[in-house]
């Protein structure tokens, strides 16, 4: 889903090159999830070296109405918004990390998604096309 | 206007049309050869270029304009239109929400 969402958020917010990782996470937060879902979670806990931040929000329009029975309380239900995360930001040459912290189905008080940097892709050639 | 090519972000062409009649009549072969060479070029001159460049933005001959739009996930939108045409620019961030909205879902 993230790696065709990535062209529709574009085209339709008109935003450029972000230029560091803070930026990014500013516009996930305030343009991405606003346009799509309709809330705008909180940007917290950055590391030192601002390549990991939290997503932190009570409400979440995908479980409004959801609950989890007892045999599936391991199932993380939103993972669905991690993929998407890691998918669209993947398709813009930064490999992210996505896990749930916290998670309202499990019972925590709100929902809290961590996003780790965890390098720049660069284009290259498969190795087929190398050279001997 | 004369033709538009979608070029995805492997170089590979994936879409192309002609928009007027007097637009040159290319073979499937041919459209799919330009839209990789386009593609190649567009990468040197990005690469080759003196200042920070994002690549070929505009081509202006006597005889036609070549528009070309690059999205951030690399797929490239190139129009060609007869000189003196306004707007193409914008014509293709237009054709980019079009694409993500029936193409795309």
């Amino acid at each position: 889903v993230g790696v065709r969402l990535i062209d529709d958020f574009l085209a339709k917010s008109g935003v450029d090159n972000c230029s560091n990782f803070r930026e990014t996470a500013d516009v996930i937060s305030k343009v991405a999830f606003k346009m799509f879902l309709g809330i705008t979670p909180e940007v917290v806990n950055w590391n030192k070296e601002n390549t990991a931040f939290s997503l932190v929000f009570v409400d979440n329009p995908l479980v409004d109405f959801v609950e989890l029975p007892p045999q599936y309380m391991e199932l993380s239900y939103c993972n669905l918004l991690c993929g998407i995360i890691v998918g669209a930001l993947e398709m813009v040459q930064l490999q992210v990390g996505c896990t749930f912290v916290k998670d309202v189905l499990r019972g925590d008080d709100g929902t809290e998604l961590r996003v780790e940097l965890k390098g720049l892709m660069r284009n290259v050639m498969s190795d087929e096309y190398k050279e001997k | 206007y004369y033709q538009l090519f979608i070029i995805n972000r492997n170089g590979g062409l994936v879409y192309s049309k002609s928009l007027a009649p007097t637009a040159p009549a290319l073979s499937t072969n041919d459209s799919l050869r330009l839209g990789s060479t386009f593609h190649g070029l567009h990468a040197i001159a990005q690469q080759i270029a003196p200042i920070v460049s994002g690549g070929i933005e505009r081509l202006e001959t006597e005889t036609f304009i070549l528009q070309c739009f690059q999205t951030l996930t690399g797929v490239k939108f190139v129009v060609t239109a007869a000189p003196g045409t306004p707007d193409l620019d914008a014509l293709l961030r237009g054709i980019y929400e079009v694409y993500s909205d029936y193409v795309l879902k």
